[in-house]
């Protein structure tokens, strides 16, 4: 078995495995986990208002904080959208897909793609060195976060690099850009970027908790 | 009075071929092995002196594709004219002799040639049952063990002999194995493709012919000048996979305008061959110029990578229906752990709670 076989073959299929079982587990984790009742009253009514608002509110920087963190949101916001036009809007990803599920959509040209996936991966290096480099930033980084960013980036790298042609050959960079995927898989359920699926529901969360201590939000 | 073995260039002449072609030929020869042109008189020469050297061509566990290949042609060319003109001396397909004639002359090949005989071999050996195929009472294994003893080289020629090939292909009914996992005291080159193109088939023996010795490999055992770049780098269609522009089906538009055929699995950009460069049929066309995706068929494994027709950025064995046995494991799992989860909190509490309320009746009394 070659490392493309063994990489589109049982590495991605127990990856995948690993990922959804992963993810339901903590989502069942979250689901079950016994919550302290409210001791006082509601100070508001219509909660969901205000969980609601929080969901939305958040998208856009705190305007208290704004001048200090909006190279940081912005450049989190463009590499997040960069990063989901490459994975579900090029050709061949668009292929992996339906190969899996059957579905098919229209694709953006790879030039598009090109550079939406060269963007995505510079600003997460930039990101990476910034967080290294910046005293607050290091304080409070752990393995997770470092690691985290580096899981994301390897697939960008790796796709750019087969893309291109660029580096080992076609399927040694190939397999080692399906390995980088199996790899993101299997470490996103139990990690920080498990936030993909907690985010907008912790949100939520945050937003009624507030809303009913009659905190703006 | 016995004369000599007439040699390659009294056999060339004998066929009506000018010394002017040979020369073409030789020239042909070296650019396709990447060298300098100044060693095409060299090869010249040295094919002009060859007697005739022998070879022995041993068929195992194979579709006989091989041989039809590399002997079909329909007008002689000089490529089948060199091939001629080895000393053929055994072949089961191809010599007249048969039965214990057959195996007498291939033993009497050996003994007069040892240890400068050429052995070709195409199939793969079967070692589950020494039964499944065999020669005159001879398992496959032994022939080849006994042949491969006195050769100065091996020529695995097609994915069967090279790396297994399909009778190698999972389940592998007859414990089928490459030439190359039973001899390993003998230089052996890969000739791999299902079948291999004549072309590179006839220069690596013009190689081993000119200059006594085997040209450079890669890590697969092939000659680098052969296999060195894959189909996809030497793909007329590559600019419309550079343009994302893709044949969705075989018949339409974008099948009849030519465009990639990525998306119907080829497998050109994982093949390492020289179908683009050379060509079939006297240099007409190949498989993709055909209209058909690239199969692989000259790399280790071709028959088990995946089916032909799925791209090579499909998974191969993770399905939806294995994501959906996932998602019902996950939540299982997440209810059971859960339920006990919560209950170990609430007995937290619990406890926590009585340990408070013991503590503030202990107070009181005191
Ligand atoms: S047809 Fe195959 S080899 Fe040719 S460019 Fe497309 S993918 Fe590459």
């Amino acid at each position: 078995m070659t490392l493309l076989d063994f990489a589109r073959g049982p590495a991605l299929e127990w990856a995948a495995v690993i990922f959804v079982v992963g993810l339901f587990w903590r989502i069942g984790g979250l689901i079950f986990l016994a919550r302290a009742r409210p001791l006082s009253r509601n100070r508001r009514d219509d909660l969901w208002r205000g969980g609601w608002r929080m969901v939305w509110s958040r998208f856009v920087p705190n305007r208290v904080f704004r001048d200090r963190i909006s190279l940081q949101f912005l450049a989190g916001w463009v590499w997040h959208v960069g990063f989901f036009v490459v994975l579900l809007m090029f050709e061949v990803h668009i292929l992996f897909f339906e190969g899996l599920f059957g579905l098919s959509w229209p694709a953006l040209p790879n030039t598009v793609i090109l550079v939406a996936a060269a963007v995505t991966a510079g600003l997460l290096v930039m990101l990476l060195i910034r967080r290294a480099t910046q005293p607050v930033l290091r304080a409070i980084s752990g393995f997770d976060d470092y690691a985290s960013v580096v899981v994301v980036l390897l697939p960008l790298l790796t796709g750019l690099a087969s893309y291109a042609h660029l580096g080992l050959a076609y399927e040694t960079m190939l397999a080692l850009h399906l390995l980088s995927v199996a790899l993101l898989l299997v470490w996103l359920p139990f990690s920080k970027l498990v936030h993909v699926i907690t985010m907008l529901p912790s949100r939520y969360v945050m937003g009624v908790k507030f809303w009913r201590r009659g905190v703006e939000v | 009075m016995t004369h000599p073995p007439p040699s390659l260039s009294d056999r060339l002449r004998a066929h009506g071929i000018s010394r002017r072609s040979f020369l073409r030929y030789c020239a042909t020869t070296a650019s396709l092995l990447a060298l300098p042109p100044a060693m095409a008189p060299r090869i010249a020469q040295a094919l002009e002196a060859q007697r005739r050297p022998s070879v022995i061509w041993l068929s195992f566990q194979e579709c006989t594709g091989c041989t039809e290949s590399i002997l079909r042609s329909d007008a002689p060319s000089i490529e089948s004219l060199i091939f001629e003109s080895i000393s053929l001396d055994y072949h089961h397909t191809l010599m007249a002799a048969s039965g214990h004639a057959a195996e007498a002359a291939r033993e009497a090949a050996m003994a007069e040639n040892a240890g400068q005989y050429l052995v070709l071999v195409d199939g793969s050996i079967p070692l589950g049952n020494m039964g499944f195929s065999t020669t005159a009472g001879e398992s496959n294994v032994e022939t080849l063990r006994r042949v491969a003893a006195g050769a100065a080289a091996i020529v695995s020629i097609g994915t069967c002999a090279a790396y297994g090939g399909i009778p190698y292909a999972n389940p592998n009914p007859t414990g089928a194995v490459p030439v190359s996992e039973i001899i390993r005291d003998k230089p052996i080159v890969n000739i791999p493709g299902c079948p291999p193109i004549p072309a590179v088939m006839t220069s690596v023996l013009a190689h081993f012919l000119a200059f006594g010795e085997l040209p450079e490999l890669d890590d697969l055992g092939r000659p680098v000048v052969f296999y060195g770049q894959n189909i996809h780098d030497r793909c007329y269609r590559r600019p419309f996979y550079e343009r994302g522009e893709f044949a969705e089906s075989f018949d339409d538009e974008g099948a009849k305008k030519g465009w990639c055929l990525y998306k119907l699995g080829c497998k050109g950009p994982t093949t390492y061959n020289a179908c683009a460069v050379l060509k079939w049929n006297g240099g007409t066309s190949f498989p993709i110029e055909a209209g058909h995706p690239c199969l692989g068929c000259s790399e280790p494994n071709f028959w088990d990578a995946g089916s032909f027709y799925q791209p090579l950025s499909q998974a191969t064995d993770l399905d939806s229906r294995t994501l959906a046995l996932a998602v019902g494991a996950g939540v299982a799992g997440a209810v059971v752990a859960g339920v006990a989860g919560r209950e170990a909190q609430k007995a937290h509490h619990e406890a926590a709670a009585k340990r408070a309320a013991d503590r503030s009746k202990a107070e009181v009394s005191e």
